[in-house]
């Protein structure tokens, strides 16, 4: 843009030098013409220097985890072993973990997004799409730790006391389902990991919907209700349909955002370098074991590198689902 | 005009930056765990309405302590455990003890109250491998026929950070446990078969408060004051033993301070009948060549202050002090071991 601003001031002053008939030093003289330069090269400096620095977290990150892939080979991604007694490490434990409370969080919140989504968008009140609108927006700029805060006061406590009993109660002598339901009632674990992190995750599936939704011709939905169909059948066969693949987009930009989720999970998932079938059972993600144990890793040891290497993958789990939402959403939403 | 205009704004964030960072003459950080951190933070607030100086303790867990001294972040480091010697000789650390706590189980069982549970260190170990899953276990209603044990599952809490707590604990059940020691081992950080983890002492601590049939370890200060169910142990000598001061200072009084190099003494599983069997000391970690000698000095200082006034502190925390002798050897190696760049000792007195 500065280039084109840059050159239509080059072409007024020449354009004014041809009618003078004799070009003038003072003519020549662009009030901006000096700082002009500096101001391209700043921009430049800004873009370069995100990019520069995207290019040194991948590669602290790949360097820093390499000697843990070479001792453990490509085994250490699905290993369940970590021991820092006996100096094994495997990333098993800690991507099942954030795979399923990622899933889980998805299971709960995609109802309650298309929900609201098609709320705001076909059955409000137009008085009220703006403030629950902005409500949801309030929702996404909760701090994540304010978050886990909310988990382990209120959420914790209702799981342990109201909800985890008379789940086992009821389904722990049931012979398959009863794997599911199994374990202490100790309010923490991968469902309410996987709660707490669909709470984040709403806002932004949500809005990402509305926008979806509200993408979808009147026209077609005009039609629909001028042959008959009920608000579900519109909303089912029409609009669903028609942004089909930007929605699957917009759930995998919350996918990916849950992935990516500390604190609020550190503090409700147990922290147990263990993978268990139940709801119920203590496990890990790769951020919350980042988080308990980088501070505690000294600096070249194999648990250190290791760490490192769990943030790769971590790294690159998120990248492949964020590149794959947004190049859903881009085509979806013309 | 808008060069001047940026040239003010510059001056202000710069002299604003500079007046922020000076901080007062005397400071001193530290990070390590949260076994000492009761004690720590009661001398801290006592030295400075005594001399004015602040004592900036973080307590982030003993691995992290270690960590953070060896990369000489802080003033000085406290860790539970002892570094080993070659740990010690390669990060240029020495490393002293302040003062003796003890590590105690609680549960959390309705209709059971403090020091009316029993159980065997065999037990325990048993219950943290995932072997014994409910209250209502055949070895423990054998020990304990006088309380009714629910048929409620057994949640143990362990710490989730790298933590000397959890070294000394892992010591105890690898000492009387064959079955813990060739499985699991005792370091700052081991792989649990069963449980979930806790930030800190504290956080264990709230964690069992806030779980039906849970069990964990926590040192006694958090025990006590936060009003938690401890329950009673069997010592080496086959006696079960209360968690009184008597009883670890029972087991204090047995630490042998003249073999141990580095003060690296064992205090768990000591003989008596008396002792508790999880008591330990816990180190503060300074750099033997500091590169701001004045606040190792000041380091010293305090230390060397809590030796002398901070007794009555320490002692209503519930932690034991170290014999004279002990601390006399302590004052020896500072004088000795801290030196600065011309060579000439720190310690001033």
């Amino acid at each position: 843009m500065s280039a084109i601003v840059g050159s239509s001031t080059d072409t007024d002053t020449a354009l004014a030098d041809v009618a003078r008939g004799s070009p003038s030093p003072e003519a020549r003289h662009v009030p901006g013409a000096g700082l002009d330069p500096i101001f391209k090269a700043a921009l430049y400096g800004c873009s370069g220097l995100i990019l520069v620095l995207l290019a040194s977290i991948l590669i602290l990150l790949f360097w820093g985890g390499w000697p843990a892939l070479a001792t453990f080979g490509p085994s250490f991604y699905w290993s369940t072993v970590w021991n820092p007694v006996t100096e094994k490490f495997g990333a098993g434990v800690m991507i099942y973990g954030t795979l399923f409370t990622g899933i889980l969080a998805l299971l709960i919140a995609l109802p309650m997004s298309f929900g609201i989504a098609f709320f705001l968008t076909e059955i409000a009140p137009v008085s009220s799409r703006r403030p629950v609108g902005m409500a949801i927006q309030l929702l996404a700029a909760v701090p994540s730790i304010i978050f886990g805060m909310w988990g382990v006061a209120a959420i914790i406590p209702l799981m342990a006391n109201y909800i985890q009993p008379p789940l086992i109660w009821i389904f722990s002598s049931i012979p398959v389902l009863g794997y599911l339901f199994k374990g202490p009632a100790s309010g923490l674990g991968m469902l309410t990991a996987g709660i707490i992190l669909a709470f984040m995750v709403i806002p932004f599936i949500t809005a990402m919907f509305v926008e979806i939704l509200e993408s979808v011709p009147a026209m077609l939905k005009e039609s629909a209700y001028g042959v008959g169909c009920t608000t579900y059948e519109v909303f089912r066969n029409v609009s669903v349909p028609y942004g089909r693949t930007a929605l699957v987009g917009a759930t995998m930009l919350g996918f990916g955002r849950a992935l990516g989720e500390t604190m609020a999970v550190t503090y409700v998932i147990g922290n147990a370098n263990r993978i268990s079938a139940s709801l119920f059972a203590s496990g890990s993600t790769i951020a919350s074991t980042i988080a308990n144990e980088f501070p505690d890793a000294p600096a070249g040891s194999l648990r250190n590198q290791s760490l490192l290497e769990l943030g790769f993958a971590l790294f690159v789990i998120s990248f492949i689902v964020l590149a794959i939402s947004r190049m859903l959403v881009r085509t979806g939403t013309k | 005009m808008k060069i001047s205009f940026f040239a003010l704004a510059a001056s202000v964030a710069l002299s604003s930056m500079i007046a922020a960072t000076a901080t007062y003459a005397g400071d001193i950080t530290g990070a390590g765990g949260t076994f000492p951190a009761p004690v720590y933070n009661a001398w801290a607030s006592d030295y400075k309405a005594k001399t004015g100086s602040a004592v900036n303790y973080q307590a982030i867990g003993s691995g992290g302590g270690q960590t953070q001294i060896t990369n000489r972040t802080v003033d000085f480091g406290a860790s539970d455990a002892p570094m080993a010697a070659d740990k010690l000789a390669a990060a240029k650390l020495l490393q002293f003890p302040t003062v003796v706590g003890a590590i105690v189980p609680i549960v959390n069982i309705d209709g059971v109250a403090s020091d009316q549970l029993q159980l065997t260190g065999d037990i325990v170990a048993q219950i943290y491998l995932g072997k014994i899953t409910k209250w209502n276990d055949p070895a423990i209603v054998a020990l304990n026929k006088s309380v009714t044990l629910p048929d409620l599952d057994i949640a143990p809490v362990y710490r989730s950070d790298g933590s000397g707590t959890t070294f000394v604990f892992t010591s105890y059940l690898a000492g009387v446990s064959p079955d813990w020691k060739s499985n699991v081992g005792s370091a700052t950080s081991v792989q649990w078969s069963a449980g979930s983890g806790a930030k800190g002492n504290d956080g264990v601590a709230a964690s069992v408060k806030n779980t039906k049939g849970a069990i964990g370890y926590v040192e006694y200060a958090y025990a006590a004051n936060n009003g938690l169910t401890i329950v009673d142990l069997q010592n080496k000598a086959g006696k079960l033993v209360k968690p009184t001061l008597a009883t670890f200072t029972a087991a204090a009084a047995k630490a042998d301070w003249k073999d141990a190099k580095d003060f690296a003494v064992s205090m768990v599983n000591v003989e008596g009948d008396e002792a508790w069997p999880i008591v330990s000391t816990t180190f503060i970690l300074l750099p033997k060549d500091p590169k701001d000698p004045a606040k190792s000095a000041d380091v010293m200082k305090f230390f060397d202050w809590a030796y002398k006034d901070g007794s009555a502190a320490a002692e209503k925390l519930h932690y034991i002090v170290l014999p004279k002798d002990v601390v006399d050897n302590i004052r020896t190696s500072w004088k000795a071991d801290v030196k600065g760049a011309d060579g000439k000792s720190v310690y001033g007195e």
